[in-house]
């Protein structure tokens, strides 16, 4: 360990600010990127599902 | 010779094979950029010159590195679509290009949080940042031209063309250090010469970069399944797909 103690982890040396806005931008945009893809995913299956359910009351209503 | 390849020229055998690997891309993605952030962020000595800001090269290098691999996986991609007219290499374009853009905004972001303390400045129009900026408007007008076409084999051409086209920028990128006077410094690991960075310092950045080509590798075969998704949604196997989820 480079730090003695927490808050000199956080103050990284004076350049806290710019070395945890690295980081933080990595870790948010990386794991946004991840969320966005799954929910476009879920999107996707629920659409299909949806056009499916909307066949079967066309069909049914067709008697 | 190539002969397993052709099966998955089929959507379907792609969409299963992307869902097999996904989980090991994913697992040795997080496994590594933790252990690689970490070890750079408290373990590795902070840099003689520029002191702890030298940290942000954990996150900088690997995602400066990998946009540009990236590009050429892509471009790949684009010219397998091409030449051997594949759908699936289209729609391989069509997905690597918005994770390419994003981890080459990263690249640009966090060089700028680094550029800001030691240069003085968040952003300068030198040769290395012009060209990196050059090549975040490629991948997203790759994106762009591909779902500018309602049909999606126009659109599929077109922005594989595109995505050749533009494979010029890479050795500018890689060059712009030495064929004009920038700010940016030279490249401190390369495949040819011993690197010139403290073996303490280079473990945790090649951790990262391991890393991160995983994670790329992982959300690209996400955006590929969604794509195959978006375009085959019509076939039988995908309508089965949305019956059992």
């Amino acid at each position: 360990m480079q730090f003695e103690n927490w808050q000199a982890f956080f103050a990284m040396g004076g350049y806290g600010l710019f070395v945890w806005l690295s980081f933080g931008a990595f870790a948010a945009l990386m794991l946004g990127s991840y969320v966005v893809l799954k929910v476009q995913r879920r999107n996707l299956l629920s659409a299909i599902r949806a056009e499916q359910a909307r066949r079967k009351r066309i069909e049914a209503s067709k008697g | 010779m190539w002969k397993w390849l052709h099966p998955y020229a089929k959507t379907e055998q792609t969409y299963f094979l992307c869902q097999r690997l996904f989980p090991w891309f994913a697992f040795l993605a997080v496994i590594a950029l933790l252990t690689g952030c970490v070890w750079g962020l408290a373990y590795a000595p902070a840099d003689y010159q520029q002191g702890d800001s030298a940290r942000i090269m954990y996150v900088h290098v690997p995602t400066a590195i990998l946009s540009m691999s990236t590009y050429a996986a892509m471009a790949i991609a684009a010219l397998i679509g091409l030449v051997w007219q594949i759908r699936t290499a289209d729609m391989a374009v069509a997905a690597i290009a918005p994770v390419g853009a994003v981890v080459t905004l990263l690249a640009l972001l966090t060089g700028a949080a680094w550029g800001k303390p030691m240069w003085g400045t968040w952003w300068v129009w030198d040769a290395r940042l012009t060209s990196e900026l050059i090549l975040l408007f490629m991948y997203l007008g790759v994106w762009a031209l591909y779902h500018a076409f309602d049909d999606k084999q126009t659109g599929g051409k077109a922005a594989g063309l595109m995505a050749i086209v533009g494979v010029v920028n890479l050795p500018i990128i890689h060059y712009s250090v030495e064929w004009w006077n920038t700010l940016h410094q030279g490249a401190s690991i390369t495949k040819f010469a011993k690197p010139s960075i403290a073996p303490e310092m280079l473990w945790p950045l090649l951790i990262n970069l391991f890393g991160l080509a995983m994670a790329i590798g992982a959300l690209a075969l996400l955006s590929l399944q969604n794509e195959i998704l978006r375009r085959e949604i019509k076939r039988p196997w995908v309508q089965k797909l949305g019956e059992q989820a």
